[in-house]
């Protein structure tokens, strides 16, 4: 795209420039309503047919001292007429609200971009708050970029005054004429957004009404004069989609809706299991409002009872689901074995964020591989999905709780913060297109008398409700015999249900598919092997350096364990393969020991996503 | 919470699994599953709508051995197991069996936590002061200056009166029993008549690393002397009727007085009322090493509505008129449709 600032020089004020795609970043103090700005902002995309991917990008503290760098929450959303699959690696436009906004983010801001401040922000105090000794807007160190400023806090009070809010409430609509200023940059409608602001505040229409002026403010102070010489407007086309029917959605919303989904396709009631944690909170969020759905979500004392009481519910029937981060993860560890040595069916959604231990609870990462793999006591095999995308995150939940039910066992679905929260138009799938797999409990005592540790062609056992006549029997954590399930510690025993076990996990791979190349060929040069959430700049990379000429493919793998049966194949038929991965090389490690090819690692554990730069010089770099 | 009608009747027999009891010889489990399986038929209840869940230690492998559905789950864990099958299907009748390290240690927060939901279940604390299956360390119950293999020097620390725990998390039901004595099936048959959690510490003596040690009041000799067995609306003598329990109005703790001539309104004992809170609480307390006897029997009895019946009346009442409709809860909130020419409509 041309950039924000050569339009800036060249255009007249009443000419709008047309962009293929832009990056826009809104920065502010936590308390400022910048994810609020930032998703309204999208919707607004959304409406005007562009493709986008978001990143909210907020600190752990809830309200941080006002004015500090660490306060400082953003929202970043890159919006085109074309394909977007990432936040887009450098803004080109950045939003700071005050000091501190300004020097955290201003960093990575392209060169020529434009910053618009709220100068009335950068006071004296703010100023030292954020380390600055000498305002930024005013010495020059900006020169880089064009800098835009106004006082948007007096902007908004003058706006806002005729309601007569207090000064504090007032300053709160600053986001709003932000929103506003931003609407018009961006050649949007502004009437869904007052839409919006009505139905959000339809019991103080006082403070609608306020947020409306603001809104309005922010835009008319575009369209006049003041800064029109200034800030020039961009359009940016739809994006060209299959036609349909469309909405917004974050990783936690797919996940919840692809678990009902899940549930419904298998005929069962569900029972959620959580304990709030960040970033896997809204899960249980979503789906405590689903209850007609058959749905009972139960908020437990820890992340302990939160499985214990879901691998309880499917003991007696239902669909255990349970769901959390890391750290919670951990917690989990010995109820998973369980569930393992049970044979019951449990979905386990960790949300990933950074680590070890608390970590850095709102930013986001791909650690947590090993321990969603290997990390149990004993031989205690367990599938693992991980979602690509928000929107994948929802075929991703139906597929965990089908090898759930199918092969009574646990399943961990790996998505992470940034999936968890990003947003990204979605499609909205036609149900009846899936293939619904019902439960079939065992209700009566089979031919050749009842096994409680029986197995069918899956290696699955029979899966009974307490309750049913006939069919009385136990279970539990220890070893139990092959077919009764008696306790059994009998050397030979161990060994055939420990292989028993197994196989039945390694089995899975035959009822997933083959591993797909996303871009480029089965076999050649260079193969960059990814999983979750980096396939949007791993996408990106690949898709530039194959216009470059270079002769390099992606491929992005769902099935983590059990992996595809042709995936050994696969990356032996290249002469390279790299694995990108927001860790220090896990799945690296692991594809090493399954298929004993020479993956290289590129890691990344800054809290912050690949960006598309960062691949691409991999690439260039593994081809070299 | 079952319907008597469409029961089979059953005989302690029907309760019994084919499976080899693996408990020591002589431990006081033996005589509580043989309670619990002579109390069963009695309760009107089904095995197949029965469920024991249990967590880990010597307690715990108690569902083995009984003809019911069973869940021996991990240390600590039975509790929460529990809530999730009893959410699941609030027709079973769920009795967790525990232990004072599984159920006070590493379990303690999940039992805080189930008796102030008030889970509709019966949970039975074998409370043997001793970890049992680990052989024989000092257990969150023991009594200070308990040699063990961990405490060669005696325990320094003060135990957990399970009780008083259960009373201070909000427990609507608190029973005492012991192992051996004839009044164990009333206790549980008390228990699976109250709605809501039930919660019975049941004395049990470990004979390999604790023996004993509720001898100064479960033994013959000091047991008229030192049980007190409590029973709604009856006064609370002990001693063969020679003793009593009284208040001290002025301390306004209790006392222990004689009673003559079976006179016991005249000695001011006290008639047991179950839901008498604060009466309870002062009954847990009473130690015998301040010279009271042991209180034994339904301590506190006073039910309140259950978490499974909270939990199913909300989940059908804001389901009132919803229909579930997938397909368009997928298409909630702000859409758009594109149309084939790439047009866009909000």
């Amino acid at each position: 795209m041309a950039s924000v600032a050569q339009t800036l020089e060249s255009g007249s004020s009443a000419a709008i420039q047309n962009d293929e795609s832009i990056v826009v970043r809104f920065a502010g103090d936590s308390g400022d309503g910048m994810q609020l700005t930032g998703g309204q902002f999208t919707l607004s995309s959304a409406l005007s047919g562009n493709d986008f991917a978001t990143f909210p990008d907020f600190p752990a503290e809830i309200r941080a001292p006002q004015g500090t760098t660490f306060g400082v929450s953003a929202f970043q959303i890159n919006f085109g007429s074309g394909a977007i699959d990432t936040p887009g690696d450098a803004p080109d436009v950045l939003v700071a609200m005050n000091p501190a906004a300004l020097k955290t983010n201003v960093g990575n801001l392209k060169p020529g971009g434009l910053i618009i401040a709220d100068e009335g922000e950068f006071t004296a105090r703010n100023l030292t708050k954020a380390g600055y000794t000498v305002n930024p807007l005013d010495d020059g160190s900006l020169n880089k970029w064009v800098l835009v400023k106004f006082n948007i806090s007096q902007l908004t009070l003058d706006a806002v005054k005729p309601f007569g809010l207090g000064n504090k409430e007032a300053l709160r609509c600053k986001n709003m004429w932000t929103l506003g200023l931003a609407l018009w940059m961006f050649d949007r409608d502004r009437q869904p957004m007052i839409d919006w602001l009505n139905g959000k505040f339809k019991k103080n229409q006082v403070l609608a009404d306020a947020n409306i002026a603001a809104l309005n403010a922010g835009h008319a102070y575009g369209e006049t004069i003041e800064i029109g010489g200034q800030v020039k407007r961009h359009h940016v086309n739809p994006s060209p989609v299959a036609p349909g029917l469309y909405r917004t959605i974050t990783g936690a919303e797919a996940v919840a809706y692809g678990l009902v989904a899940g549930a419904q396709l298998a005929s069962m009631p569900m029972f959620f299991g959580g304990y709030p944690i960040t970033p896997a909170s809204s899960i249980l969020h979503y789906l405590s409002a689903l209850k007609e759905y058959g749905i009972t979500t139960f908020q437990a004392e820890d992340e302990i009872a939160a499985i214990a009481s879901a691998i309880g519910a499917s003991y007696a029937g239902q669909l255990g689901v349970t769901s959390s981060s890391g750290p919670g993860i951990a917690l989990k560890g010995e109820a998973m074995g369980l569930a393992i040595m049970t044979e019951l069916p449990l979905v386990i959604v960790n949300s990933q964020r950074g680590g070890p231990s608390t970590g850095l609870p709102t930013k986001t990462e791909q650690s947590d591989l090993y321990q969603a793999v290997y990390g149990r006591n004993g031989d205690a095999p367990m599938p693992v999905i991980a979602a690509r995308s928000p929107s994948d995150a929802f075929d991703c939940a139906i597929e965990a709780v089908r090898i759930a039910v199918q092969y009574m066992t646990p399943v961990m679905l790996l998505t992470d913060g940034y999936i968890g929260n990003a947003a990204e138009p979605w499609a909205v799938p036609d149900m009846s297109t899936y293939k619904p797999f019902p439960v079939k409990f065992l209700d009566h005592v089979p031919e050749g008398g009842f096994k409680p540790f029986s197995r069918e062609e899956k290696l699955a056992r029979p899966w009974v409700k307490p309750g049913t006549p006939g069919l009385i029997h136990r279970i539990g954590g220890i070893e139990k015999q092959i077919d009764t399930g008696h306790i059994d510690y009998s050397p030979a025993n161990h060994q055939a249900m420990t292989d028993i076990r197994k196989a039945k996990v390694d089995g899975v791979a035959n009822s997933i598919p083959d591993q797909d190349v996303c871009i480029g060929a089965a076999g050649g040069k260079l193969a960059v092997v990814g999983w979750g959430s980096t396939y949007g700049a791993i996408h990106q990379a690949v898709s530039r350096a194959r216009a470059k000429g270079l002769d390099v493919s992606h491929i992005h793998i769902r099935h983590i364990w059990p992996m595809p049966k042709n995936l050994g194949e696969l990356l032996h038929s290249y002469d390279k393969v790299i694995v990108p991965e927001m860790n220090t090389g896990q799945l690296k490690t692991v594809l090493r020991d399954q298929y004993l090819v020479d993956a290289k690692p590129v890691n990344k554990v800054s809290g912050q996503p690949f960006t598309i730069t960062e691949l691409e010089a991999a690439i260039e770099g593994a081809l070299a | 919470m079952n319907d008597m009608t469409t029961i089979a009747k059953t005989t302690p027999k029907d309760w019994e699994t084919d499976q080899e009891v693996r408990w020591c010889p002589g431990c006081g489990d033996y005589a509580i599953l043989k309670a619990v399986q002579r109390t069963m038929p009695e309760l009107g209840v089904s095995p197949e709508k029965t469920v024991f869940v249990s967590g880990i230690g010597c307690s715990s492998r108690f569902p083995y051995y009984m003809e019911t559905y069973g869940f021996h789950t991990i240390h600590g864990r039975a509790c929460a197991v529990a809530t999730g099958v009893k959410l699941a299907n609030p027709e079973l009748d769920v009795w967790i069996i525990t232990g004072d390290g599984d159920a006070l240690s590493i379990g303690g927060n999940h039992t805080m936590h189930l008796l102030r939901r008030n889970l509709n279940c019966q949970l039975l604390l074998f409370n043997n002061e001793i970890y049992g299956l680990t052989k024989g360390q000092y257990s969150p119950t023991s009594q200070v200056g308990t040699k063990s293999p961990s405490t060669p020097f005696g325990s320094v620390d003060r135990p957990a009166t399970p009780c008083a725990f259960a009373m201070g998390a909000g427990a609507r039901f608190i029973a005492r029993a012991i192992d051996t004595n004839k009044n164990l099936p009333s206790v549980l048959k008390a228990a699976h008549a109250h709605q809501g959690a039930a919660f019975v510490e049941i004395f049990q003596n470990c004979i390999v690393y604790n023996d004993d040690v509720f001898a100064p009041f479960t033994e013959k000799a000091n047991a008229g002397p030192h049980q007190l067995w409590l029973e709604h609306g009856k006064p609370m003598l002990f001693d063969g009727g020679k003793q009593g329990i009284a208040l001290d109005r002025k301390e306004l703790h209790l006392k222990t007085v004689d009673v003559v001539d079976g006179d016991w309104e005249a000695a001011g004992v006290i008639v047991h009322d179950v839901k008498n809170r604060s009466v309870a609480h002062m009954l847990i307390d009473l130690r015998l090493v301040d010279g009271f006897p042991i209180a034994l029997g339904v301590i506190f009895d006073d039910p309140r509505p259950t978490y499974d019946s909270a939990v199913i009346a909300q989940n059908l009442e804001v389901s009132k008129g919803k229909t579930p409709d997938l397909q368009s809860l997928l298409a909630k909130g702000q859409t758009w449709t594109v149309e084939k020419d790439n047009t866009v409509f909000g």
